[in-house]
């Protein structure tokens, strides 16, 4: 009998001890990343990395404020058009799809999730910088918004999917049109986790480098009109980090920290909008 | 008018499958009809069809006439966002809503249903139907509470209020006590009697005491079939069916 507990014990105590390990390792590229830019990047990391624009090599000082101006735009610009899109989509999925339609929608939208964000860059590039005969914010944020678009469309239909049947129930009994069950309780019930799901697209979309390439090009100066090609964090962090001057790759650290923790501050808002409300 | 509904032999499918079998029968307005019969034997189905729950249901379908107020309520004529305002219900599970306050929970029929109405109206309306679902008192105080933070019975008793809150003929209610404890059971059950000077009640239950209890009317239904009804006194000792005699006695079911 006590061999058993202790071959028992030691069992679910070696699992545990697996389980703890793993979930270790999956949250240990974040600190190394993190500890990492911290070191490298902490040489730069002056208020003027935030306030300044880039300055020409050798010329010390500079930053890369056009650059996150120029992400926010393009980022904001993304979001305002897709965000009313994705979630109207995500509640026409949860509430209404039924049939074929809504099938080949969510089909269609999952294999948009998994499309390289290189492939939008150059979608983007095809579709607006080649007719515009320039790259712009518009272009750029063209392509953010549709590798933005489809992972909204998704965590709202999921978060519409956990608001129980018995919540629409109540409101329907109460004479309330569907409509209006649909956008003021239903979409209002579910308002925590859609602004989550949004909250971590854009922490997605802040980051992408690829798609910019063939979309904003980058500037070394304030942008003069959403027309015109625009800077961008992931650009300036890109091209400081591929050139030879040891000044940039410090300025390139200190820009991925920026970016970093943009994002760090982003997913903390997602946490809270999903806290445990008593 | 003397009934509130008329049932007249109302069937219903869920699919190929028949739950409810030419039910006929009249509600008397300001009484109070238990709905009594073993599980599955369609009782909910056959309520949810007064107020057309199911109209959302996919593969639902229904034949025959529900009259209320004289009109038959599946006819196209009949919108049934207008006719829920008028047959209300009371769901098993307390179910307010989530993200509301008591208040904002009692208010929200009020405020959705297009007439514009001042704070002031609100407020009262709020208070009136929170005083017939006798839980005024010892809501008053934090009407700002989620509704969800009330204990299961006063839930139930909040669902109550915001369905008496856009001031229904009818009231029909889905087991209202089964996933409540004995003391909250007995003041919705109280809650019942008195609602029933004003309101048409129809409640399901498998509960016989409760039948007994609260009822006026009594309809037992048998695997889709209206077996009998009758007045609660006469369906408990002496009713016409043997089946019915069998279940109140407990032989089965």
């Amino acid at each position: 009998m006590e061999s058993i507990a202790f071959r028992r014990r030691a069992a679910d105590r070696v699992t545990r001890g697996l389980f703890a390990l793993s979930a270790f390792v999956v949250i240990l590229p974040l600190f190394l990343i993190f500890f990492d830019l911290l070191w490298k990047g902490a040489r730069e990391l002056k208020w003027t990395l935030l306030t300044d624009l880039p300055h020409p090599v050798g010329e010390p000082g500079g930053g890369i404020a056009n650059g996150i101006l120029g992400t926010l735009s393009i980022a904001g610009l993304a979001m305002a058009g897709g965000i009313p899109m994705a979630v109207m989509a995500g509640i026409y999925l949860a509430e209404y799809g039924r049939g074929k339609f809504a099938s080949a929608v969510r089909f269609a939208v999952d294999t948009l999730t998994g499309v390289p964000s290189i492939i939008m860059g150059i979608f983007g590039y095809v579709l607006w910088v080649l007719p515009m005969k320039r790259f712009s914010a518009w272009a750029a944020a063209a392509s953010l918004a549709m590798i933005f678009i489809p992972i909204v469309v998704r965590t709202t239909e999921e978060m519409l999917k956990t608001v129980p049947a018995s919540v629409r129930e109540a409101a329907l009994a109460l004479g309330i049109e569907r409509w209006k069950t649909t956008l003021f309780i239903t979409v209002r019930t579910a308002t925590a986790g859609i602004v989550t799901g949004i909250l971590l697209a854009m922490a997605r979309i802040i980051g992408e480098t690829a798609p910019l390439l063939f979309t904003a090009l980058g500037n070394q100066f304030w942008q003069s009109g959403l027309d015109q090609p625009i800077a961008a964090i992931p650009l300036q962090v890109f091209n400081y980090a591929i050139s030879p001057y040891d000044d940039w790759h410090d300025k390139a650290w200190a820009g991925a920290l920026v970016l970093i923790g943009m994002v760090l501050a982003i997913s903390g808002g997602a946490r809270y909008f999903t806290r445990v409300r008593k | 008018m003397e009934n509130a509904l008329q049932v007249k032999d109302l069937c219903a499918w869920f699919g190929d499958h028949q739950v409810l079998k030419n039910i006929t029968m009249d509600i008397r307005r300001n009484s109070v009809t238990s709905v009594m019969g073993p599980s599955g034997c369609g009782k909910s189905t056959f309520i949810r069809c007064l107020n057309r729950m199911h109209d959302l249901t996919p593969g639902f379908r229904v034949a025959g006439d529900v009259l209320f107020d004289g009109r038959n309520i599946y006819s196209e004529k009949i919108d049934p966002v207008l006719l829920r305002r008028k047959v209300g219900m009371v769901f098993q599970q307390p179910n307010p809503f989530p993200r509301m306050s008591a208040f904002e929970n009692v208010a929200v029929g009020l405020k959705f249903n297009g007439k514009k109405r001042s704070r002031a109206e609100m407020a009262e309306t709020v208070e009136k139907s929170l005083r017939m679902a006798a839980l005024w008192d010892e809501l008053k105080d934090h009407l700002g509470r989620p509704g969800s933070s009330l204990s299961g019975g006063q839930q139930q008793r909040l669902c109550i209020a915001r369905a008496l809150a856009v001031e229904p003929e009818v009231l029909l209610m889905d087991e209202p006590c089964s996933a409540l404890d004995p003391m909250s059971t007995a003041k919705i059950e109280e809650l019942i009697e008195d609602l029933s000077d004003k309101y048409t009640i129809v409640v399901v239950t498998h509960n016989m005491q409760q039948a007994g209890r609260i009822s006026d009317y009594v309809a037992f239904f048998l695997l889709g079939d209206l077996i009998e009804m009758d007045k609660a006194a006469k369906i408990f000792t002496n009713p016409a069916d043997k089946r019915t005699e069998e279940y109140i006695t407990g032989r089965f079911g």
